[in-house]
């Protein structure tokens, strides 16, 4: 399997019953639980190519090319820092440039600005708008009434949960049914509902109804457009733009790959991200390895309760072989904060002798610094015992149970 | 008894040529299921280790009057395999598949709610169910799981349903029935449809019931607990630490906007009355104590 540029966030989960179902495909299906962000310059791109309007403007990565769009585009324009955080305007990252030397200086303070730990290596400069007002609108999943759910608000500009909670009613909501699709009559009175400017009424139609087909023929978990703003001169326009892609559809958007390279990873996922594994960095010193997604919550859960605090997520899958343990070690065992690792393992369909033999093939494949307690139970765990039984050392322990083993692992960290 | 499956249940298998439907199937079949046939549009008259290929579900369904189907096909088919076990008036559709795009799971779950509403569909992205000694339909190991009640057994994780099963098999728990409803967002089978057939079902006499974070199903399963259900419920919520804003694992986990949290979750079942474990060993212990006092 080839990890390049073109499928690098496609990887799948190796080992695993399900990733046999997406080996057999064409093009592979992705990661059960691949989120892919995109950047604010990106969701423009995929706004526009719905036919969305979004001011114009486009993305750099240096000063010089930052001016050459802002002598393109015409003064004023906003220089606005591309991270994946809130937050951006108090950090200094969106600013005003009414000139050539003005767009100079706020482009080379914005890049490389760090913005809670993102660094700023592209900024997107567009043609500053005239507001006359602000909305809000969206569309995402209602997993309750599993229907799509579009909220549409005459308060825009702010967070919509803020929103939410202390002015509910200026939410006005639409449950869209997938197998009926939107139709502009109920968009249009679903906008009425929401108590914009008559002015915008129109142009909010027509927006919102590019927005869902945006969401539906873009695969997307989220599509929001905060602020939606109404020019004074009466136009409605999208500002700026949240967009969240289900990695799943993948294999009917060959290209949402390019989005891979822009997703926030630290280091530690962007080494198990080059593996195929499903790995989520936290910041413990326990590196947590288990089978399933489920055992893996749990695993940290249970970490956790004995007082320690887990390194990291990682779910193997269904299986153990050496060749996906030892990519497992080896990530765990690049993080400097890792102190002690645990190893949980339920055999299912999978048995305990090839658990067993996959861990010790994998410890002589990877030079560790931290000692490895593993728990091994389910299917032939009998057997999986007694294999690593004259492997045990200082470097090596077991435990009977997920709890005693939890605990191990916590008393070896904080040794 | 059992819920949803018994030893009568029929069942052809959707991708049943392919390496892991085979797999499974034989499988399935050696844990005494009835594996009565199979479906590849091209392969129609060959068999698969002597089960029966045909064209289509509805020929497998007329010619050997099987009433479930278990699909192995990769994600880009499911929304059409699902569709056609529909249309050929099976009564459960069990979808093991991962990697369906949420888009396709809302479509066709509203489809058949419309259209079929006799179809009940457990999946995307599940192990399957299983009632010990009689059937065993998906990617459940079937020797962890000890035949004969009282309990049923209801999870939303794959991993987290054997070892749920393991920790009673260890205690000597019988289970009539369980049910890996899966991680995905927009699940064919709920918490509710479960607990619901549980309550109705004679020989279940309490429900373990395994939850993580991410959405709303365990808060409205445990209204439904409340207002309906007369069996004593044990519960494990996995995600207690999980970050926001990170999904961990499935696409159904993830904490966004201070929604879908484990401590919700947990607290929303206690006050419905459910004994609440802060593991999986605990919930065990739990439902062990409730089925001493049974």
């Amino acid at each position: 399997m080839q990890y390049g540029a073109a499928n690098c966030w496609n990887t799948v989960r190796l080992n695993t019953v399900h990733s046999a179902l997406q080996r057999t495909t064409e093009t592979n299906t992705g990661l059960g639980g691949t989120q892919v962000d995109l950047l604010e310059y990106q969701g423009k791109q995929f706004f526009a190519s719905y036919g969305i309007p979004v001011s114009d403007g486009e993305a750099c990565t240096d000063v010089e090319s930052a001016v050459a769009v802002a002598e393109r585009v015409g003064y004023p324009v906003v220089v606005k820092a591309q991270v994946h955080t809130g937050g951006r305007g108090k950090a200094g990252g969106v600013k005003l440039a009414n000139n050539v030397d003005e767009v100079r200086e706020h482009a080379g303070n914005i890049l490389g600005l760090d913005i809670k730990g993102h660094i700023v290596k592209v900024i997107w400069v567009e043609i500053a708008s005239d507001i006359a007002e602000e909305y809000y609108a969206s569309f995402t999943l209602d997993r309750s009434a599993k229907m799509y759910l579009g909220m549409l608000s005459a308060e825009g500009g702010v967070e919509i949960e803020t929103v939410a909670e202390e002015n509910p009613d200026a939410i006005a909501k639409i449950h869209v049914n997938p197998v009926e699709g939107l139709s502009e009559e109920a968009c249009r009175a679903w906008v009425e509902a929401a108590k914009l400017n008559p002015a915008a009424t129109d142009g909010a139609v027509d927006i919102l109804m590019k927005l869902y087909t945006a969401y539906v023929e873009g695969d997307a978990d989220l599509v929001e457009i905060n602020p939606l703003i109404l020019k004074p001169t009466g136009e409605v326009h999208a500002l700026d733009a949240k967009v969240s892609l289900d990695g799943n559809a993948v294999y009917e958007h060959p290209e949402y790959a390019e989005y891979d390279l822009t997703q926030p990873r630290d280091e530690r996922e962007d080494a198990a991200h080059d593996k195929g594994l499903q790995y989520v960095g936290l910041d413990g010193s326990v590196g947590v390895i288990a089978n399933g997604a489920g055992l893996a919550m749990s695993t940290l859960d249970v970490v956790n309760q004995v007082g320690g605090s887990p390194a990291n997520f990682l779910d193997i899958g269904g299986g153990a072989n050496a060749d996906v343990m030892a990519g497992a070690l080896e990530v765990i065992n690049d993080d400097k904060n890792v102190k002690a690792i645990f190893i949980n393992i339920f055999g299912g369909i999978t048995r305990g002798e090839e658990v067993a033999n996959g861990i010790i093939e994998a410890m002589g494949r990877v030079k560790l610094d931290s000692p490895i307690v593993i728990r091994l139970d389910g299917t032939n765990a009998e057997e999986g015992r007694a294999i690593l039984e004259p492997h045990l050392s200082d470097a090596l322990m077991m435990e009977e149970t997920m709890l005693s083993a939890a605990a191990k692992a916590v008393e070896l960290a904080k040794a | 008894m059992s819920i949803f499956v018994d030893e009568n249940t029929k069942v052809i298998y959707q991708g049943l040529t392919g390496s892991t439907g085979r797999y499974y199937g034989n499988l399935n079949k050696a844990y005494g299921t009835q594996v009565v046939a199979g479906t590849h549009p091209k392969k129609a008259g060959t068999d698969v280790d002597g089960v029966p290929i045909f064209a289509s579900v509805r020929e497998a369904a007329e010619a050997t009057g099987a009433t479930a189907t278990c699909i192995f096909i990769p994600a880009p088919g499911v929304q059409a395999a699902v569709l056609e076990a529909a249309e050929a008036g099976m009564e459960l559709v069990v979808c093991i598949t991962e990697g369906v795009p949420a888009h396709d799971e809302a479509y066709f779950f509203n489809k058949l709610k419309a259209e079929y509403p006799g179809t009940r569909l457990l999946g995307p992205n599940c192990p399957g169910l299983i009632s010990p000694g009689k059937a065993n339909i998906g990617i459940t190991a079937g020797h962890i799981a000890k035949p004969g009640g009282p309990v049923g057994i209801v999870s939303r994780s794959g991993t987290l349903t054997y070892q749920a099963l393991y920790e009673l098999q260890q205690k000597d728990i019988g289970v009539t029935t369980c049910v890996g409803i899966g991680g995905d967002p927009v699940p064919g089978t709920s918490f509710i449809d479960c607990l619901e057939a549980f309550e109705a079902d004679p020989d279940t006499k309490a429900v373990m019931m395994i939850g993580e974070i991410g959405g709303s199903a365990e808060e409205e399963a445990a209204e439904y607990i409340k207002n309906h259900m007369t069996k004593p419920v044990s519960s494990y919520v996995a995600g207690v630490t999980a970050p926001p804003g990170k999904k961990m694992g499935h696409a159904g986990a993830i904490v966004s906007g201070g929604q879908g949290t484990a401590q919700a979750k947990m607290d929303a079942l206690k006050d419905a009355g459910v004994q609440v474990g802060l593991n999986p060993t605990e919930a065990g212990e739990l439902m062990a104590d409730i089925v001493a006092g049974l």
